[in-house]
Formats: structure tokens, sequence, C-alpha cells
């Protein structure tokens, strides 16, 4: 499909750098503990690990047995045990509950710890302030910088992310200077709390789709016994060594179907070439193509599978009207059907995680909801502790009575009903300190003219990844930027965002790094290679976690006891 | 020049020359008669101590460098000293005789103390001995009861007491630590038996092949690599052999019978053969493999200091070095040598005085094609020659061969004029370090600076380090925070004077870490200047332990926040959290919020209730009611979880938070509800939500009190609607959701009761309420369960394209044509409209 681009699109760096470096440093630290001995490894960076080591890597270091770090009494009978970990209290406690239980054995411990960031980030950073975070990513960026530098241009939004580039300079100042021919020229830091719009929306595109069903780790999926079609769950590495995946992963969903299809057509038929080769063509055949046909006719029905899996739980009614009251809150049309259907969203007790999205969709778009109560007599009263965080974030806007209308509506209605002039400056000013979203849309046209047909298989704008009906707020902000060479003209839309813009620069580059801090979603990568196709820019996404409406909102919930 | 060889004498295959380094300056009134003497290997310094003890004479120690330049006197007040040693770092150590042994810096000053045993005390340590080895520096010990005791590293201290050794009473005949397998014993001697003591065991050893004449060995001597050993015995013979003693090199007959005073191998690293110096009172002797020896006189008392490559004399007028010649200087320099080397010095001895002859050398090395084997004999050559003269002799030689060859290497011409340079400047009088090349390479021009900046030769370490084009943070930087370490120890001198100098001097330099000076100061006590200097210190993060120490917690913590390390923010409020009272420790925290979001962290995971303390102080109550709200899920009691609850009315209150407030009241009283029924029926309720609670009790029939709660609780219609609805159809009750439907207008409409009914495959049912749907919803409700004709009826009255393209999808080729034809006429008209 449309992976052609510009020509002139330049080429990416080498990436696999960055994991043969990591793999290096393992094996570093793995080696400070000359031996044979046991590895204990957190369970969420199993993932990581797998990307970076596979198991004979680590036997090759005298790794003996791998274990899982369950919280429980250790019963390895290894002399050296080296434990691979986050920095966590908990975890470093039960290291040290269990030294040398097995008392009078002489053991060493070795505990290495990984970088704070990634998933955990998001909360940290932005509900509990903590700024433990900041030198993390600045460290990341200084590493790219280090390899893939020295960058011509930073620009960024965000009280996190202006942090992190002070961090980074600082980094760099001590640290010493090496010219090299540069490979990332531009850099765009931006915060997740600039646009909570984008990651609160469903998202249509394949790779989105598959994250928000299945839930992407570390780039690969485990599809389950629905998609595979067998007793068996699959792991299945999602990147653009899939030739499938590659092709569709940046796709609208509705052209998804007509693809694989096609493509088994295309299968069927080199297979097909078999019949009537005589014995040599079958002999090169056979050594030649089979193998790869075979590997793709293995990932195209599994995501077949998959897209099947997706179908049948996206094409219900329910699914349909979710989606339209999403685009209509986008909009700000038909808010009071949108509300109703909320509302009987919660009291049906559908999906709390969609229900909270929803909520906070609606309270982004339009300032303002009434159905915290609704949910709480749903979903139980832990939740007010969620409403705190999330108003704390500014995902939800307390709702003063009687103004559950549209911005637009309640504005005229005020008018009309000719309410006193007091109440009227205190509705501005108390939009103000909420969410702008509606006018910042308004100035940056996020959302297409309605009632165009948008056609999905040749998409216009980046708004195809959501239907044709948003363009999403931060990869335009981004668009903007680039295009504009940095924030002027833009100094309306940042006050709305809350500022904390800025940019450093020498001269332009085609190759753009895109940081987000607090994570980013599939859809908006998927947008930003859509851009890059368009303008001949290549965008390389760096995150503290990938992101989407459950992820987001479940780092928010407090109703654990 | 021409006496290059003057000093040479021959000895098996190899010679042997004894140069003079420097003539002693000390003006010793005795000689080093009576007197305790050290020296430290590779041209360390050299201590000296009186012996005599007497009551009314004042005993001093005295630290010379090597070219006997009196460093200091130190006035002696402790006990008795047995032996003196020096470190690897060039300090003095005094081994007393009741086992304590102390350590003094090259300038006399006391830097601490150690003992060698408690048992030392009453039997006294009769002798010790000081050794070197990768570990660092060890003292051994033997006392009066005849017990030794050993540690390996004086800066790692653990002593070992060793086994006894049978049969030995008193002090042994002689004895030498070994380092043998990464441990260190002791070999000892009893007359005619030895010993080796290691930490467990004393195993009887024989040196194979030792003279069958010797009934007792009288001295040994360990060679600097602990490779070899040397015995002499009574008879006056010395074996040689490997200090495993697994091998015998030579054994040789020095016709003398008395003890000798010292002994020292004199080896080198490629020595053709294995030699040892041994001294009597004005004797010295050189043995090697063969029956000849080297013998000469001595004019004064003498001590040896053993060294890598050789072996110093040491005495009251003059310092030499004995050694081996090195194979290079032996090629060029010996009588009628026709080595590459030797021709190439002649080649060019002839070529400054312009005569023809220089070419024939040349061209008879170059016939050889040796003309590259001449350069580098030459350039080594160089290398171990003392006199300045003859290096530039023989290097500029070397240089002259180069220009005949195309493609010599540069770097071993350009490094040993570098390190010449470097070894005439330290062997300078008044430095007085008499480093031999091969002891310089195998130092380091890294531990070279270091024992410069300990004397406190700093101009001449970064003379040395940018000569040598040493990276700033390993040379002239190292320097100059050893400089300004010492700077700031100089009490005559102000706070301000002292900060300006060390700032204006170090200005520059790169990796100055400004903390370590200012530690330093605060050492010493000077703790304004200590803060004075941290100014300078670029890396707030650096200045953080430090301000720490000196109880400049409140600076700490912003140097400790501006420094963007959330690792070092937690040190210091840790520190602060010990240090202060609770209030105080509060306030200063809201004073910085960085800080405090941080410590919030730590007490949500550790500390739950400083937690509440925090948000009481701030007010927060908001905050507070979330806390109450936490903490009352982790009650199993209802009243307790009541009383949790309670609060957090109280807080959200305060915090004018309505709708918290009032759903945490409404939660109150649902607990309770929930407890009463509990109680009564018997279900378990508690916990649940509102919704929940309610599906428990329509799914289990308690309508009535699914009605009470839909009323206290105002639940709205459309929820209880939907929730009836659903319970009863899962109960497959559908007389009683029929009842329901009728008895008032459903808030949810009549559409909900078909798909409900169709979901649990009940279309009979359904169908009682497809009438009751609104139009709008109508033909929604006739294609739910199944009704096709229905569906075109009720969307053809409505005239609704959309509706009618929806009931056309969903035709199949077994549909009725009429219909189809019917919807399709329908669409067009209303098209048309």
């Amino acid at each position: 499909m449309a992976q052609s681009g510009r020509r002139d699109a330049p080429e990416l760096p080498d990436f696999s750098l960055l994991k043969r470096l990591a793999r290096d440093q393992l094996i570093y630290l793995l080696e400070q503990l000359p031996g044979r001995k046991d590895l204990f490894i957190d369970a969420d960076l199993m993932s990581p690990l797998d990307r970076i080591a596979n198991v004979t890597t680590l036997k090759q270091h005298e790794v003996d047995k791998l274990y899982k770090v369950e919280l429980k009494p250790i019963v390895s009978t290894a002399d050296q045990l080296c434990f691979l970990i986050r920095p966590r209290i908990q975890t470093v406690k039960w290291i040290s509950v269990n030294l040398d239980k097995a008392a009078g054995r002489l053991r060493r411990y070795k505990i290495i710890f990984t970088p704070q960031k990634l998933p955990e980030f998001f909360r940290e950073n932005f509900l509990e302030g903590d700024q433990r975070w900041v030198g993390a990513a600045g460290g990341a960026l200084r590493l790219i910088h280090s390899l893939y530098g020295p960058f011509s241009k930073v620009y960024g939004i965000g009280q996190c992310a202006k942090m992190v580039y002070e961090s980074w300079r600082e980094q760099v100042e001590d640290g010493e200077q090496k010219t090299q021919q540069p490979e990332i020229g531009n850099v765009f830091l931006i915060d997740r709390d600039v646009d909570f719009i984008t990651p609160l929306c469903s998202q249509v595109v394949y790779e989105g789709l598959v994250d928000d069903i299945f839930r992407i780790k570390c780039g690969s999926v485990e599809f389950g016994p629905e998609v595979t079609s067998s007793d068996k769950s699959i792991k299945v590495m999602l990147n653009s060594q899939d030739k499938v995946f590659n092709e569709i992963r940046n796709e609208h969903f509705s052209n998804v179907f007509g693809f694989l299809s096609q493509k088994a057509r295309n299968l069927q038929t080199a297979y097909d070439k078999r019949r009537g080769m005589d014995i040599q063509q079958m002999k090169a055949f056979v050594s030649e193509e089979l193998k790869g046909l075979k590997q793709e006719h293995r990932l195209l029905s599994l995501h077949i599978g998959a897209s099947e899996c997706i179908m049948k739980k996206k094409t219900k009614q329910d699914f349909q009207e979710l989606l339209k009251t999403e685009h209509s809150l986008l909009e700000g049309f038909e808010v009071r059907e949108c509300v109703s259907f909320i509302e009987e969203h919660i009291n049906r007790q559908i999906s709390m995680i969609d229900s909270l999205r929803l909520l906070c969709l609606l309270s982004l778009t339009e300032n303002g909801d009434n159905c915290l109560f609704a949910l709480v007599q749903s979903y139980g009263i832990e939740h007010l502790l969620t409403f705190s965080n999330l108003k704390q974030m500014g995902l939800l806007v307390e709702q003063q009575p009687g103004e559950t209308l549209t911005v637009m509506e309640s504005k005229v209605g005020k008018l009309v009903n000719d309410k006193t002039a007091g109440k009227l400056t205190d509705a501005f000013s108390s939009l103000a300190k909420k969410s702008n979203f509606r006018a910042l849309s308004k100035r940056l046209v996020l959302i297409p003219k309605s009632g165009e047909e948008y056609d999905l298989r040749v998409p216009r704008d980046m708004a195809y990844i959501f239907s044709g009906a948003y363009v999403p707020l931060s990869c335009k902000l981004i668009e903007q930027v680039l295009e504009r060479d940095g924030w002027t003209g833009l100094e309306e839309i940042t006050r709305m965002l809350n500022g904390h813009e800025f940019a450093v620069s020498a001269d332009s580059q085609r190759i753009v790094l895109v940081m987000f801090l607090g994570g980013c979603t599939y859809s908006e990568i998927s947008a930003l290679r859509f851009l890059g196709r368009e303008r001949g820019y290549k965008f390389i996404v760096v995150t503290t976690a990938i992101t989407n409406s459950g992820r987001l909102l479940e780092a928010l919930l407090d109703n654990h006891p | 020049m021409a006496f290059v060889t003057a000093n040479w004498n021959p000895l098996g295959e190899a010679f042997y020359r004894k140069t003079e380094l420097y003539e002693m300056g000390w003006n010793l009134k005795d000689g080093l008669r009576d007197c305790l003497l050290a020296a430290a290997p590779y041209g360390g310094p050299i201590g000296k101590s009186e012996l005599t003890i007497s009551l009314f004479k004042k005993i001093y120690i005295h630290i010379f460098i090597t070219s006997s330049c009196i460093f200091l006197s130190l006035q002696w007040k402790s006990g008795v000293v047995r032996q003196l040693g020096w470190t690897v770092c060039d300090d003095l150590l005094c081994i007393q005789e009741d086992g304590t042994v102390l350590i003094y810096d090259l300038f006399g000053s006391f830097k601490r103390h150690f003992s060698m045993g408690n048992e030392v005390g009453q039997s006294q340590v009769v002798e010790a001995k000081v050794f070197h080895s990768p570990y660092g520096t060890g003292v051994a010990i033997v006392t009066g009861a005849s017990r030794f005791t050993l540690a390996t590293n004086i800066d790692d201290l653990k002593l070992r007491r060793l086994p006894e050794v049978p049969g030995l009473q008193g002090a042994p005949t002689c004895w030498a630590v070994l380092t043998q397998d990464r441990q260190s014993k002791v070999l000892v001697a009893n007359g005619g038996d030895l010993f080796i003591l290691d930490y467990t065991a004393c195993t009887a050893v024989n040196p194979p092949g030792l003279s069958p004449q010797a009934s007792s060995i009288v001295h040994m001597c360990v060679s600097f690599s602990y490779k070899y050993l040397a015995l002499f015995t009574d008879s006056g013979h010395v074996w040689m052999g490997s200090a495993n003693l697994k091998e015998k090199l030579s054994e040789v007959e020095t016709k003398v019978r008395n003890p000798p005073k010292q002994m020292a191998w004199c080896r080198r690293p490629k020595s053709r053969q294995p030699s040892v110096v041994i001294m009597w009172d004005r004797h010295l002797l050189v043995v090697g493999e063969g029956k000849d020896t080297i013998s000469y006189h001595l004019e004064d008392d003498s001590i040896l200091v053993p060294e890598m490559d050789g072996v110093r004399i040491i005495n009251g007028t003059n310092h030499e070095l004995l050694q081996e010649v090195p194979a290079s200087c032996e090629e060029i320099f010996k009588i009628a040598s026709m080595a590459p080397g030797a021709l190439l010095l002649e080649a060019h001895k002839e070529y400054e005085k312009e005569s023809q002859k220089a070419d024939e050398y040349l061209r008879e090395i170059k016939e050889q094609g040796l003309l590259a084997e001449a350069v580098r004999q030459c350039v080594e050559a160089a290398g171990h020659e003392q006199e300045a003269e003859t290096q530039k002799t023989l290097l500029r030689a070397a240089s002259f061969g180069k220009c005949f060859l195309s493609n010599f290497p540069p770097e071993l011409f350009v490094i040993m004029c570098r390190d010449l340079r470097v070894l005439n400047a330290v062997r300078d009088y008044t430095v007085g370090i008499p480093l031999t090349h091969t002891q310089f390479k195998q130092m380091t021009v890294q531990v070279l600076i270091d024992r410069l900046v300990y004397r406190k030769l700093y101009p001449l370490a970064i003379e040395i380090c940018r000569y040598l084009k040493t990276p700033e943070y390993q040379g002239v930087s190292r320097v100059l925070k050893h400089w300004a370490c010492c700077k700031v120890q100089q009490k005559e001198e102000s706070d301000e004077v002292i900060a300006r100098t060390i700032s204006l001097k170090l200005g520059e330099a790169a990796g100055i870490s400004y903390s370590e000076i200012a530690t330093k100061a605060y050492e010493c006590g000077r703790t304004e200047l200590a803060i004075k200097l941290l100014e300078f210190e670029p890396r707030s993060g650096e200045q953080v332990p430090l301000l720490l120490k000196m109880k400049r917690s409140q600076l700490a913590l912003s140097k400790a926040i501006e420094s963007g390390d959330t690792d070092l923010v937690y040190t210091v409020v840790t520190y602060l959290k010990n240090e202060m009272n609770r209030g105080d420790f509060f306030m200063t925290l809201r004073n910085q919020p960085v800080a405090l979001s941080l410590y919030r962290q730590f007490c949500k995971h550790q500390e739950q209730d400083t937690l509440k303390d925090l948000f009481n102080q701030d007010d927060d109550h908001q905050e507070l009611g979330n806390f109450y709200v936490k903490a009352s899920y982790k009650e199993k009691r209802l009243e307790a979880r009541v009383a949790h609850l309670q609060s957090a009315v109280d807080e959200y209150n305060k915090a004018k938070n309505e709708f918290a407030a009032k759903t945490t009241e409404e939660e109150m009283r649902l607990l309770r509800f929930q407890k009463k029924l509990e109680e009564e029926k018997g279900e378990s309720l508690v916990g649940f939500s509102l919704h929940d609670t309610l599906r428990t009790l329509l799914a289990v029939g308690l309508h009535k009190h699914a009605e009470q709660l839909y009323k206290d609780f105002k639940v709205p219609d459309k929820r209880f609607w939907w929730l009836k609805l659903t319970a009863l159809a899962e109960k497959e009750d559908w007389e009683e959701l029929e009842k329901f439907a009728k008895s008032k207008k459903s808030p949810i409409g009549y559409l909900p009761f078909v798909e409900v009914c169709v979901k649990h495959h009940n279309k009979y049912e359904a169908k009682k309420y497809v009438s009751r749907v609104t139009p709008e919803q109508k033909v929604k409700a006739h294609l739910a369960v199944g009704d096709m004709e229905g569906a075109a009826d009720a969307a053809i009255e409505r005239r609704n394209e959309g509706e009618i393209s929806t009931i056309l999808s969903r035709c199949s080729p077994t549909t009725d044509r009429a219909l189809v034809e019917r919807l399709n006429r329908a669409k067009s008209t209303a098209a048309k409209k």
C-alpha cells in the first residue's frame, strides 16, 4: 500500500547499535560476578531482556538458571545470585530478607538496577510530581545524542520536556564532546499532558487496534487461541521484518481486510507456480521461495485471525456507537446525546475503563460533566481517589451545577436566557484554566469539515487514523512547528497549552526525533509516519512507554484496596 | 666516555658495575654505626633512628631523601623502636618492641598506629621485617617467645599468628618473608633446620643439594620478586635456588665463615646469572654461578637496599648502585666489541671527526642488515646509563643511524629521550630519586608523579605532566588538587587569601574537584574556608556530601535539588529527617517542593502515618480525605471502616468538596445497609458498589429490599430499570418481567426489553414488547426479533431511506421477493422526496 512517500526522504540511522550497546553493558555487568550464577529477573524486564539477549547469550556468561522475581522465598542453591531488577523498594526488601536465610552459607550477590524509566513515568511524573524520571529521560537523550548526534534543532513543549532538555544539556556539558556526522537533526520533546485527547480516543489503525485489544508488549504480542484457531497461544514480534504487518500497521482498519485477502490471493498464486514446474525448477522453488512463502503464510493467517477477532469485537453495535460518541464529542456536536450515551454506558456497567475514558473525553472537550456520581454507584467509592487523580492531571474538570451544555450552547443559552453578566464572565474565566480543546481544535483545524466524504484508502491528512474525524493534537503541533521552523505564529496555541515551549536551533534537518514524555500511542506513530511520507521527513519516536487509553487510565486508578 | 668500563668487573659470563649515584651530604658524626636505617626501594626515602637508649639523651628519627638532604628530624618520644620500614606509599613505619607500629608521613606527621597483637606485650618484639607484595605493605614480627605474627597488608589489617616452630627457643638464627601462592609465609632457620610457616602449619623443608659441611644456616635473603632464595651457611657456603626450594641454581664457597651483616639478591630482568651481594663489616662480595667472586672493600659501615635490577649501597659518604651490566651496554662498551651498536657508536664518533671511516663502519653494519638492531641497542643502552653525557652520546649515535633507515619506527627513540629527561630531572641531587629506567617503567609515570606530589615537589610534578602531555585529569589537575589540599593547611594565611589563591591557580584546569579540596579544609577545621571553596565547585551534586558533614543541611538540600539528582535529594532528606525535629523538618520540606514531593512518594510506600502528618501540616484536606478513604478499605471491621469514612467526610467538607463528601456519606449509609442485610439474609454484600448490591439483591429475588435501596439512594430510574430488566431476564422470570414492564412507563423505553429477551433467546417474549417501542426504534425492534415484514412496514410508514436501506442490507436470497420490491419502491420514493 501507500508506503512509497517522497523520494528525498532520508535514511534512518542504524539503531541496532543501541541494542548491541545494551547487550554489551549487560554482559559486562554479568561478568563482574565471574563464575556460575543464577539470574533473577523482574517480571516486567523479561520482554525487554528478550530484545537484547537470548538464553544462549546468558548461558555463555555462565548464567545457570533463570528465575522470575516473584517475591517468594528463594529456592536457588547456587553460590552466586544475580538480580536484574527495577529499583523498587519492595523488590530490594525482598532480596534483603532472603539474603542467606539458609544460614551458614557463603553466597555472593549482585544486584543490577535497570534505569528508572518506562511505564511508571507517566503516573509518577505527572501525578506524583516525582522528578526522579527527568534525569533518566535526559540520559536516554544523551545516549542518542552521543551515538547519532549532534542535534541541530531541539523543540519542545511542556514542563517536563523543558526539564529533560535542561538535564540533557547539563549531562552533555559534563561529558566530553566529540564531533561527528550528525544523523539525527531535529528533536521534538513533548509532554503527554499537552495532549490527553489523542490517547483517550479509540484507535482504529491496525497497530493501534492490536494494542488496544491484545496489548503489545515490548514490540511483541501474544495471540491467544481465539486468533490462532488452535489451543496454543503464539508470540509474534511486530516490526517491519514481518512483511505482512509492515504493510498494514499504519492502515485504517477498514482497509486491512481487503489488503489481507489480496495478499492471500497473491500467496496462492505464488504457491500455484509449482504446477507445471519441472524437477529443476521445483528444486529451486523449494530451496529459494518456499520457506519465505511458508513464513509469510503463517504470518498472514495470524493477522487474518487477529483481524477477524477484532472485527467480532469492534463491529458490534456498541462499538459503532462508542466511536460515534467519541467523534461527536470531538466535534462538539450532539453533546446531549453523548452525555446520555455515557450515562447509559455507566448505568449498564459495560466497561469501567471505557466509562472513565468517555468521561474524561467529555470533560476535556466540554469542560465538565456530572456522571461521576453514577460512576461511583456503578463501580464503588474507591473511584473517589481515581477522580482525585484525574482532576489533578486535568483529565476531569469539576462541573459547576447547570453547566452541562457544550460551550457553544451555553454561551448562546446564557445570552438568550438573559442571565446576569457576572455569571457569563464566571463561565469564561473558568474556561481559561480548563481544557481549551474546543479553541485549539478550531485554531489548528483538528476536526476536518464534516459532511465531506473521507476516503480512508487514500488518506489526505493525519485524521485518517481516527477515520477522518480528528487530527491528533500532538502530531499537529509537531507538524506546525516543523513547518514554521519554530513556535512563531503559534503563541496563542502555546498559551492555551500552558506554555513551556522552547526551540533551540542551528540548521534544518530531515530526520526528526520525537520524544514523548509519558507515553505515546501507535496511532500517533502512524500519524507521524504519514506526515513523514507526505513531507519527506523521517520520524524517530522515542517514548517513555507505549500507551493507549486503557494503560493511561489504569495508571491513574486508585481502586485497588 | 672512555672510562665507561672502568668500574666493570667480570663475573662468570657477565659484568658487574658499581656506579656512584650521590655523594652523601649527611654530616653523620658516627657514620652509620649504632643506628637503625631503612631505605625504601625505587629510590625512595631513608629513615634513620639512633639505636642507643639513654635516659638523658634525646632520641631523633631523621628522614632523608636518597641524596641525603635531610628532610626533617623528629624527636622520638614513644617507646623503643626495633625496626624502621617504608610503606609502598612512602610512609615511615616504626615498629616498637611492644608490638605497636606507628606510621608517620614523609614530613614526620603522625598518621596512625596499630598493634601487632596483645600477646606481644610481655615477650616483646625481637625482630621485625617490613615487606612489600602485590597486596600492599606487610609487617612480620617474631617475639621473645619465638612466635611469629604477620600482617600482609597494613591498610587492611588482618593479624595472622603463625604456628609454633618445633624446638625453637628464643630468636631464630635467621628468617625471611616469602610471598607464594597468594599467601605470605615465613621461612625460618633454626640452626641447620629450615621450616616454612604458613597460616596453618609449620613444615620442615630441605634445600636440595645444600652442602653437607653446613651445620647451620646463618643468613638468608629472598629476591625482590620473591622467586629466588639465597642461604648462607656456617661453613661459608652460599646456596642459591628457587624460593619454593625445589631447584638449586648454584652453590659457592666464600671462604668466609663469619655470618654476614647483610645479604641481597643482585638481579635484573633478563639477568644472565643468579647473583647475590654479601656484606660483612668492611667487605662486600658478589657471588654468581661459578667459583669466581667479585670483592670490594668498604670504607665505612653500609647498608644494602635491594632493587628490582640491582642493589644500592649506602654509607656515610657514598650512595652507589651495584648491578649486572645490562646486555645492550655490554654489547656496546665491551672492549673490542663488534656488535652493531658498538660499530654505530664508532661510526658516529668518526662522523663527528669528519672522517670517512664513518662510512666504512656504517657500510659494515648495513651489509649485515643490522642497522636497525644497532639503533635499538644504542637507544636501550642510553636508558641504562646514569651519566647524561653518555646518554647523549648514545642517543646521538642512534639518531645518526636512524637517518640511514627508511622505515624505522620513531617511538622508541622519542619515548626514550622523554623518559631520560624526566629521569635526569628526578635524579637531580635536590630531588634525590635515583630511579633506573627499568624501575621507572615498572613504577609508571603515575606513581612517580604521586611520589613527587607526596614530597610537595608540585612545580616539578606539573612540569613533568606537561612535558609528557599527560591528560589534564590525571596530570596537572591532580597535582594542583594536591597542592590546594596542602595549601588549605597553611594556618598562617587567611581564608580569603587561600580561597583566592586556589581559585586563581586552579581556574583553568579541567576536572578539578573543589569538593575534595574543601573536604580537606574542613578536616583541618576550616569550615568557613571549606564553604568558600565549595562555591567554586561547578557540579552542585559534589557539594552535597561535604555540606551535610559540615551540618549545612539547608544549603545541602538546595544544592541537591539544583543537581537534579533525586537520589542525592533523598540522601539529604533522610539525613535531615534524622537530624531535625519533626516540625522543622516539615517546614524545611515545605520550602522545597521538589524535596517535598519526593518525600511524599517515599512516605506513600513506607510511612503512611507520616504522610498524614504532612497533609495535616499543609491543611490539605482533600488529600487527607483521600487518605482516609484509602485507609478505610484496608480495614476489615465495619465500625473502623465507617469511622475512617466519617473522618474523610469531615476532611472533604473542610476542603469544600461537596461531591466527595456526599459520596462518602452515601458509602457509609450503603455499608450499614449492606451489613444489616448481610446479617438478616446471609448474602455477602459489604464492600459492593451500589450497582452491584442492587444486582445481587435482584438476582436472589430480594425485590423489596432492592426497591428500598432504589428509593433510599435515589438511584436513577434508568439505572434501576436496566438492572431489574437484566436481572429478571437472567433468571428467565418472564412473567415478572412482563409485570415490571407494565408497572409504569419505562424510562429506558422498550427496545432494551426486546433486545434483552432476544439476547436470552426468547423471541416469543421479545415480540410482546415490539409494539410498545417508540416509532424511531421500531425498525430496530422488528429486526431484532427477525420480523422483516414488520420492519419493512415500519420503515415504509416512516419513509426513512436509511432504515429501508438497513433492512435491504439484511435481506437474503430467501427473503420474499415481493417484500424486497416493496422496499425498493419505497426507497426510491423516499429518495425522491
